[in-house]
């Protein structure tokens, strides 16, 4: 197979420019400029052309809540919106914890993934909180990383283990912050939108005062830590201080805290419930500023999709959390890019580049020749509508239905396998 | 972003009248809820404190009793125990010869675990005209309105709003003092878990009163002051130029942090005595939503006294409970 005439940004290796990418079996053969070769072409011209997407924060909700996503349909929602690799999250039921659990989804993912998934185990048994998980035995058996997600660790002593044992097996931990003593029943950001509402608020230092507490962890331990979806100004400057003094952490965040506001919340739309919440347009100025100058390593979707049953219900009692696979990209070309705010190189740092290197996936994140030929094809112009009959997710509670967006994954090639042509999923047999 | 804002709020024109009396347009009600004060204009609460007046006249007759809306039916859909609301919205359905329904959460599908949603779609299929909901949780009012094409009229939703109650404040306050512009009204209380609170503030605010809240620090809700109110935790400074008082109730059954004050403490901070009184003026009007916790949030002798119009506030619920079932099932498409 060969890309030509596309435009390649590919930061790893510091090119940027017109090249040709060829690919032979599941590698990327050469990056040159006009090569020629008697292969299925695929014609990217007035494209870009980037290392594949990985977004290492999604919610297959396999095992166990097959009725609103599965490994099926969430990779090829991944796929469609551009992604060649995902992250799924271990708050499964049974939730991934033991060997036996991954073997499973292992299984599953054989079977059904269109993307690569990779698996995020457990840190504590059952999710407790508490006990730590045998990290030796979860990253023999295949495990890219170790989150409670969905539930902060609360313990101080459970953390603590848990991340000297992942030091010692070479483990990533990524961490949920939330002090669950002052989010308490919170269910939208603390503030005026919360008073006028009659909500429970969540202050924001339920998640800044977790960050500071791992982040020194890992300063004592002098270990690496990755901190989930940051969504407010004071966990941005706690992570950019504690890089600049050398902590070995790690960031991301999700496109909803950069497009979005708490004063979405004002209509009790439970499409705009998540956890954490969205926060002030003072902490969306901070995100995007983090973003910009590095303080913010990674953009992730944390995908979660939620039945209709948990999301058309009263506010207080829906379920947090949104899809974000199929808009992650252009809600982020759309709010960074368009407005000139970010570089597309940044932005393929954000969600390719940098994602590979905090898990150590040694052959992605770049168009080495040699690596992987997972690749995304963007159209950074293409203008169109998000809309629910777009969505190749099971659930569709996503709060950016009917908007206008600019800029869209056309092809996608996940191990020199075509998975999106011209904006549509190819279907392998 | 193309579209920072996508979910639009309801509506809510602040214009002023205009000027010009002949210029003025008849105000004609285009909404088939009534969720909140937060999303009426100046004019949409003038039009129903104005046909309050009339249904009150309706109250004052030998016979009680108007075929206004005869042939609807209004469900009292109630999700927590009320015994004066819901009296009023039945009393004031059956002035207007509508059939009442009351359902209690007790004796319901909703015990079955049944969704807001889908009780709502079932009293809809059932050909119900209005449901009244009273509920625990906010929103729920706003949740069940959207879902549904028939009126939904909001008689309490967790601690958002409780739109009637205020309505029926301002009407006594406007009976009692003339006007509502110009007036300075304290509200007393558990601010942050109240929706009479909330209700009053819209309410007031929109038609120009200077409103001061009070409440123990751990009870003022964040940003209040946003609102357009002044804040304050000293009872003397609440009670002190103020035209009016409206005392809420002190939910001690509600949600409460852990520096909560003892009712007894309470009761000595900020509760309303007649030797505290004796600093206001004179003719300063006291209200309460009820049911008062007597001793707590005022004494048995404030309740009773001559500032009190406590029960002139109940009275008049009626009128704007009347008022409200009427507008919202003759809603002409705006």
């Amino acid at each position: 197979m060969i890309i030509k005439n596309g435009y390649v940004i590919d930061p790893a290796n510091k090119k940027e420019g017109l090249f040709d990418i060829l690919i032979k079996g599941y590698k990327i053969s050469k990056v040159a400029k006009g090569i020629s070769a008697k292969e299925e072409t695929i014609d990217a011209k007035g494209k870009i052309v980037v290392p594949g997407l990985i977004d290492m924060h999604v919610h297959l909700r396999e095992p166990g809540r097959e009725d609103i996503e599965t490994v099926k349909s969430g990779t090829r929602a991944a796929v469609s919106g551009g992604m060649t690799s995902v992250c799924t999250m271990p708050n499964t039921y049974p939730p991934i914890d033991d060997a036996k659990v991954v073997n499973n989804l292992k299984g599953v993912i054989k079977k059904d993934a269109s993307s690569n998934v990779f698996i995020i185990g457990a840190i504590t048994k059952g999710r407790d909180g508490k006990n730590v998980v045998d990290i030796k035995k979860l990253r023999e058996s295949g495990v890219i990383a170790l989150s409670d997600d969905g539930n902060g660790i609360q313990d101080k002593n459970a953390i603590s283990a848990a991340l000297k044992k992942a030091k010692e097996n070479n483990m990533l931990l990524i961490s949920h912050c939330e002090d669950i003593s002052i989010s308490r029943n919170g269910v939208v950001n603390e503030g005026i939108v919360a008073t006028k509402l009659g909500l429970r608020g969540i202050p924001k230092s339920s998640e800044y005062s977790m960050v500071k507490r791992d982040i020194e962890l890992a300063r004592k331990n002098k270990t690496k830590i990755h901190i989930a979806h940051v969504s407010c100004k004071e966990s941005v400057d706690i992570i950019r201080k504690a890089k600049k003094s050398g902590v070995s952490v790690t960031a991301e965040t999700a496109p909803h805290y950069f497009s979005l506001t708490d004063s979405c919340c004002e209509t009790y739309d439970t499409r705009t419930k998540m956890n954490p919440p969205l926060r002030s347009a003072e902490d969306v100025d901070a995100i995007k500023a983090g973003i910009k100058d590095g303080t913010i390593d990674v953009i992730a979707s944390d995908h979660a999709p939620h039945g209709k049953h948990e999301k058309e219900i009263e506010f207080e009692f829906a379920a947090f959390g949104i899809i974000g696979l199929e808009t992650s990209l252009a809600l982020s070309i759309t709010g960074l890019v368009d407005t000139k705010y970010i570089s597309l190189k940044r932005l393929v740092e954000l969600m390719s580049v940098n994602p590979a290197k905090i898990l150590g996936l040694k052959s992605k994140g770049s168009l080495s020749e040699g690596s992987d030929a997972d690749i995304t094809i963007i159209d950074p112009k293409k203008e169109w509508t998000f809309t629910k009959d777009l969505i190749n997710s099971k659930s569709k509670n996503s709060p950016f239905i009917d908007w206008q967006l600019k800029g869209k994954a056309t092809d996608v090639i996940v191990g020199g396998k075509l998975l999106l042509q011209n904006e549509k999923l190819v279907e392998h047999g | 972003m193309t579209k920072l804002l996508y979910a639009k709020k309801p509506e809510a024109k602040n214009k002023m009248p205009p000027k010009d009396n002949k210029a003025k347009k008849e105000i004609i009600w285009t909404k088939k809820d009534l969720i909140g004060l937060e999303y009426l204009s100046i004019e949409e609460i003038r039009l129903i404190l104005d046909h309050a007046k009339s249904f009150k006249e309706v109250l004052a007759r030998p016979l009680r009793k108007v075929p206004t809306l005869r042939g609807k039916t209004v469900v009292n859909l109630f999700y927590e125990p009320s015994t004066r609301t819901r009296t009023s919205f039945e009393l004031a359905a059956k002035r207007l010869s509508a059939d009442v329904i009351n359902i209690v959460k007790e004796s319901s599908s909703i015990q079955k675990g049944e969704t807001l949603i889908d009780t709502g779609r079932n009293l809809e299929a059932l050909k119900i005209d209005v449901i009244v909901v009273r509920h625990n949780a906010s929103g729920a009012a706003t949740t069940l309105s959207r879902a549904l094409n028939i009126s939904v009229v909001n008689a309490g939703d967790g601690w958002h709003e409780h739109p009637t109650q205020a309505l029926l404040d301002i009407f006594t306050l406007e009976e009692k003092l003339g006007k509502i512009k110009g007036l300075n009204i304290s509200i007393i209380g558990d601010i942050a878990h109240s929706r009479v609170a909330r209700s009053n503030i819209w309410g007031l605010t929109k038609l120009g009163a200077n409103v001061t809240v009070c409440a123990p620090k751990e009870l003022v809700p964040p940003g209040i002051k946003e609102l357009g109110v002044k804040v304050t935790s000293d009872i003397d400074e609440a009670l002190k130029d103020a035209d009016a008082i409206n005392v809420l109730r002190m939910q001690f059954e509600r949600d409460k942090p852990d520096a909560f004050p003892s009712k007894l403490e309470y009761f000595r901070t900020f509760g309303i005595t007649e030797e505290r009184l004796k600093k206001a003026k004179k003719n300063i009007v006291v209200m309460h939503p009820g049911p008062i916790n007597r001793g707590v949030e005022m004494s048995g002798e404030v309740a009773d006294g001559i500032n009190s119009v406590i029960l002139e506030q109940v009275t008049n619920g009626i009128a704007i409970r009347m008022a409200v079932l009427y507008l919202v099932t003759h809603a002409k498409k705006g």
